[in-house]
């Protein structure tokens, strides 16, 4: 048997993170997520909100994971750290790749973008006509805004699909607006 | 690839489809987990509500199954069951699985997991002392069964999470449904 068995889970060794499962297995398990929580509202708002939760307490223990295993148990203390700590880092480690793309919004200072061509949760999703603007990746802002939360950074976050020219499917985009007292710090910090 | 080369093993399927992270699978699951505790509130509806979603999944996860591995029709229970530890829980989950206990009448097995990515970073508290945290498993081979005509019941009758030295799941026959005209295998 391969197997040891450990009293406590903290006494276990950390995993590296290479393990796999088929990628059918994760869908399969994320529809059932998406459709359970279909059960428990009555309108869109609420099942993103549901989702977001869902993923919300995903991020808080990524952070905690990811700061252990890949940064010496050091965190990011500085809003360009920690965006790119979760658009590459996270990234790569939840979907196998770093995020196509970083940006910062034009409009508000505040605001930031991660953008991916296809999100992972979104590849075998398809919106029902009714079900408006809903988007999956909720779920994955869930995530975001639980790693940024835990580490200090309070934002809202949400998943909005962009329609790109010539592409028959639209790209995820991943805003990020951060709370004032996080700007308030980091001008402070200079 | 000719439909006459047999089974495929399960590594080499595993090796030949997309996959992804454990540990975003793992994580996934617990927020489930996590979700049904706080809407349900008790732990015997978790469990149930759970083994529905693993049926649900069982019932759509055979097509894919079948699809890929080459298996047709196993000509007994013994057969399927290996099927199921040596290129089921392969190919979805990467993890192998052996079958021991068989009793005399070959209709009752136990399937036992050498490792298995659910419950990484997971400990039972005090207040899930009667959590079948893997549930969902036992739930995905009895629809995958059934899709195949075979009525089964899974139980857990090991669990590490509460202790055991291993994750045995117990799989009988109840019957099987003969199947019906005019379907036959595409043979």
């Amino acid at each position: 048997m391969k197997i040891k068995q450990y009293s406590n889970v903290l006494d276990k060794p950390l995993s590296k993170g290479k393990q796999e499962v088929s990628l059918s297995a994760f869908s399969f398990l994320f529809s059932e997520l998406v459709q359970y929580n279909q059960t428990q509202v009555d309108n869109i708002a609420e099942l993103e909100r549901r989702l977001e939760d869902a993923g919300y307490s995903i991020g808080a223990r990524v952070l905690e994971l990811l700061c252990h295993r890949e940064k010496g148990n050091r965190r990011e203390t500085r809003l360009l750290g920690i965006l790119s700590f979760v658009h590459s880092t996270v990234w790569k480690v939840l979907f196998g790749k770093v995020a196509d793309s970083l940006e910062k919004g034009t409009e508000n200072e505040d605001e930031y973008m991660i953008s991916e061509k296809e999100l992972l949760v979104n590849r075998f999703i398809s919106i029902p006509k009714d079900m408006g603007t809903f988007n999956c990746g909720a779920f994955v802002a869930g995530i975001v805004r639980g790693v940024l939360d835990s580490a200090g950074f309070p934002a809202v976050v949400t998943a909005h699909f962009v329609p790109v020219e010539g592409q028959q499917r639209p790209r995820t985009t991943i805003l990020i607006k951060f709370a004032e007292e996080v700007l308030r710090r980091e001008a402070r910090l200079g | 690839m000719s439909r006459a080369s047999g089974p495929r093993s399960g590594d080499a399927i595993f090796a030949s489809v997309e996959r992804v992270n454990a540990e975003l699978f793992t994580l996934t699951y617990g927020a489930i987990v996590r979700q049904l505790l706080t809407d349900l509130e008790e732990v015997e509806e978790v469990n149930k509500q759970l083994d529905q979603m693993g049926y649900n999944i069982g019932i759509r996860l055979i097509d894919e199954f079948l699809a890929k591995s080459n298996v047709s029709r196993c000509v007994d229970f013994k057969e399927t069951a290996d099927m199921i530890a040596k290129v089921g829980f392969k190919m979805f989950l990467g993890v192998t699985a052996s079958v021991t206990n068989w009793d005399a009448d070959g209709t009752c097995c136990s399937i036992v997991l050498e490792d298995n990515p659910l419950v990484d970073f997971v400990e039972l508290p005090d207040t899930c002392q009667g959590l079948y945290y893997c549930n969902i498993l036992s739930g995905v081979i009895r629809g995958a069964l059934e899709m195949v005509s075979m009525k089964t019941e899974v139980t857990w009758t090991r669990d590490m999470l509460r202790g055991d030295d291993a994750f045995e799941l117990q799989v009988k026959l109840l019957k099987q449904v003969p199947e019906e005209y005019p379907y036959k295998d595409d043979d």
